[in-house]
């Protein structure tokens, strides 16, 4: 037999001096054709506030427009909220809490939200379509992610419903009263679910106010809480400016109120708070970095980065937005991550097909340019991939930036966009030391195939959520929340329904 | 008890880097999403058929199943503008019936199972012998099966070694290694095998992942493996190795799912069938009613389509 085979390194050694390094070619040989979701949204022309269980005009008598970012059109009118709409809903809220829900037995609570989550299911498609037409964000995670996981935290709270003795082992349980909530524009939907679910199973009733730009879905789940019958003033929601939420935490009847949000607007409403008495839980930003050592599997730590920031358009307060990566594999990651940049497809949110899909506002939209800027006029090297964007809409191309320090902004302000900082790191000391170096503390990612450096990594790094060879995992039973400057209170889990009880 | 190649697997593995299970089943998920429609689909549809290779596998093959086999690979159906497969795969018994099927002059390419397919079991000297005289009989193409036993072994040297013999015993003919991704079973195993094989590989030869003789053959998961295999070796290299998954593979829609990976992993350069094939029988019948309903409207019962190859 012939003699055989030297043994060829991976290294490009073989290749032929001169010649242009390999490229792959990422064109339209074949190209997928436009697949746009046509289930009906089911939108009405003007939406109106759900006080009592009922829908009422707002006492201003002022609406204001939401609008779909994908196309700058108008969806529909929503009502504004002001201060008589707010005492309205507390005494609503107060009557239901006292009168009904407060004395409820647990099972019977259980089966209003097993009713909501099935109802939730069975309009699923509709409700995605609207979450997406609002928020912008491709199909694809609406259909997959929000709207399921929405459900799946009303049925895993209607589990605990009965079961409460059990929450706190030792101790009995009792609700808190009426709670005030403000969430996000990013997971209308979803974040409603997690304030909303976990609050009425332990019998609190509920004041709730959906961002100023995201609204529409508060609304289309008002009309599934009055089909499942839940007592009149059990959950009031109230649509509105920023203004409006400040009410909501401010006013004397809520024992407990709950933001999910900017930590520039959450340390604002804890000094409004401060000395009231009023319980507390706040889920702010998050400048999370997804650590990547040589040893990793690469391409799916890749997958793990795409989906850490350009999952939502980067519109997620634990998204990865620092790439810490290991020096000897920081070339090789970088160009696998520009590999697959190409073929995400950035479009409209309605298409099956689209990856990354719109920003929420013109004003994010600004915000974000604004922090490419900042980073290239600090000597960052940005890089995005060549895409067509729709000529009309908040569109913004996944964006990568090397050469990127621990001081350079992008580095350590929240972006809430489609932007990687990708830092290096040669030990796992330095590593620890720069994904600590950040005043946010929500979540991390760590990439490796040795476990004994994931327990290490798990226990040094200052977040409250550390995931491993995965990122941007969610289930209801799993507490989500934040260190330091990211918050405090958890959602999700046991932890996150003792912050909706007194022991007593 | 075999003389013992400690560590073979480790060195390899920090060559080459690991293969994340959960990750490599997330990313493949995303493929079965993609909505391909109208013209896309179309489109897909038709360069699907064209890189079937049309097989047939079996004990009680003769010369004049083989003929059938052949004269559906050049007329796939009659009224619909399909292309031809790229191949016919057969035993290399059946090599010289499916020549005279498909005569010279065919750009329809003649491919043999060889090498003690699907074990491999055999000395190889007899394994050679079976590659050559497939190729004399006028074979454009082998798959042959690797040694799993010696790859299991840590024995890579000599798997690597039976490779490029059967490589040289190929002449001109394109040679495909089957790396027999079941009886590897994890990801790591399969991108490792995958590495040994391209090394020893040249431009144009392909990979394959199963004989379709096992219980676990294609999936989008082990097809995922190997195309970033072929991928990161490429870019290294500028080696282009071609990609075959074989067996499973049943309905077009499993089919476009595949196509989207290679799309969406390796790009357009492989979106041929040079590059990439798929070891098939029954799905060839299926493409075609995928087509006949695009075309029509309305679903063909299956007896409408001729069925010359029921196996695999």
């Amino acid at each position: 037999m012939p003699t055989l085979t030297d043994k060829k390194p991976v290294r490009p050694t073989n290749r032929a001096l001169g010649r242009p390094a390999p490229e792959l070619i990422f064109g339209d040989l074949w190209e997928y054709d436009p697949a746009p979701e046509t289930a009906d949204p089911k939108l009405k022309p003007r939406y109106e506030l759900f006080i009592g269980g009922k829908f009422v005009a707002p006492a201003s008598g002022k609406y204001f427009d939401s609008i779909n970012p994908a196309n700058e059109t108008k969806i529909a009118e929503m009502a504004l909220g002001s201060a008589p709409d707010v005492d309205a809903a507390y005494r609503a809220a107060q009557k239901a809490q006292e009168g009904v829900w407060g004395k409820m037995p647990g099972k019977e609570r259980a089966k209003y939200l097993y009713r909501i989550a099935r109802l939730l299911q069975d309009r699923a498609r509709e409700f995605a379509v609207a979450e997406t037409m609002d928020n912008g964000k491709p199909i694809k995670e609406t259909r997959d992610f929000d709207v399921p996981m929405a459900a799946a935290h009303f049925f895993y709270h209607a589990g605990w419903a009965d079961k409460l003795d059990y929450v706190a082992p030792g101790r009995r349980v009792a609700p808190l009263g009426i709670v005030g909530q403000v969430i996000p524009w990013n997971f209308p939907l979803l974040m409603m679910a997690w304030k909303l679910a976990p609050a009425l199973a332990m019998g609190n009733c509920a004041v709730i106010k959906p961002a100023t730009n995201t609204p529409l879905s508060a609304l289309k789940l008002a009309e599934i809480i009055q089909d499942a019958g839940l007592p009149p003033g059990v959950v009031n929601i109230l649509t509105g400016p920023g203004s409006t939420g400040g009410l909501i935490m401010a006013h004397p009847l809520a024992a407990k109120i709950a933001f999910t949000g900017s930590t520039e607007v959450g340390k604002v409403i804890m000094r409004s708070v401060a000395g009231t008495g009023k319980r507390m839980t706040m889920e702010l930003g998050g400048k999370a970095a997804n650590i990547v050592f040589d040893d990793a599997p690469l391409d799916q730590a890749v997958e793990g980065i795409v989906n850490g920031i350009f999952f939502n358009q980067g519109q997620v307060c634990c998204a990865g937005s620092r790439l810490l990566v290991h020096e000897p594999v920081a070339d090789a990651v970088v160009a696998k991550l520009r590999n697959r940049l190409r073929v995400l497809r950035v479009g409209d949110p309605l298409d099956k097909n689209t990856d990354v899909g719109a920003i929420v506002s013109r004003d994010q939209l600004e915000t974000v340019r604004g922090y490419l800027d900042a980073g290239v006029k600090e000597g960052a090297k940005m890089w995005q991939p060549p895409c067509r964007l729709p000529a009309k809409g908040f569109y913004m191309p996944p964006t990568l930036f090397t050469g990127v320090t621990q001081s350079h902004r992008i580095a350590r302000e929240e972006i809430f966009g489609p932007v990687l900082a990708i830092i290096t790191f040669r030990t796992v000391d330095e590593a620890i030391e720069k994904a600590n170096n950040t005043e946010y503390g929500l979540s991390a990612g760590v990439w490796t195939d040795k476990g004994s450096r994931i327990l290490k990594m798990s226990t040094e790094l200052k977040a409250g959520v550390v995931w491993a060879n995965t990122f941007n995992k969610f289930d209801p039973a799993s507490p989500f929340g934040g260190y330091k400057e990211s918050g405090f209170g958890r959602e999700g889990g046991r932890q996150g329904l003792l912050d909706y009880c007194k022991l007593v | 008890m075999s003389a013992g190649f400690p560590n073979a697997f480790r060195r390899l593995c920090d060559e080459i880097g690991p293969v994340d299970a959960v990750g490599i089943e997330e990313r493949v998920a995303k493929y079965a999403t993609r909505s391909i429609k109208k013209a896309s689909k179309i489109t897909g549809l038709n360069l699907a058929v064209s890189m079937v290779d049309l097989t047939t596998l079996e004990g009680k093959d003769t010369p004049d199943k083989v003929a059938s086999l052949c004269r559906k690979a050049l007329h796939p159906h009659e009224g619909l503008n399909v292309p031809q497969v790229a191949a016919v795969c057969v035993y290399p018994s059946m090599v010289k019936h499916a020549r005279r099927a498909l005569g010279e002059d065919t750009a329809v390419r003649i491919a043999s199972v060889a090498t003690a397919f699907p074990s491999g079991q055999a000395p190889l000297r007899t394994r050679l012998a079976e590659v050559k005289s497939a190729v004399a009989d006028g074979a454009d193409e082998i798959d042959m099966v690797i040694n799993r036993g010696a790859f299991l072994a840590g024995e890579y040297q000599r798997m690597q070694d039976e490779i490029v013999a059967v490589r040289d015993a190929c002449g001109t003919a394109t040679l495909k290694v089957i790396l027999e991704v079941s009886e590897l079973e994890t990801y790591d195993n399969i991108r490792a095998a995958s590495f040994l094989a391209m090394r020893v590989l040249r431009p144009g030869d392909f990979i394959k992942t199963s004989t379709g003789k096992t219980s676990l053959n294609a999936t989008l998961g082990n097809n995922q493996v190997m195309l970033e295999a072929i991928r990161d070796f490429y870019l290294a290299t500028g080696t282009p190795i071609a990609m075959k998954p074989a067996g499973g593979i049943r309905t077009a829609k499993q089919a476009l799912h595949f196509l989207v990976a290679v799309k969406e992993t390796l790009g357009d350069g492989w979106l041929n069938n040079t590059r990439y094939r798929f070891g098939a029988s029954s799905l060839l019948n299926d493409l075609l009613r995928q087509l006949e309903k695009e075309k029509t409207g309305a679903y063909q019962a299956p007896y409408y389509f001729s069925e010359a190859a029921e196996s695999y």
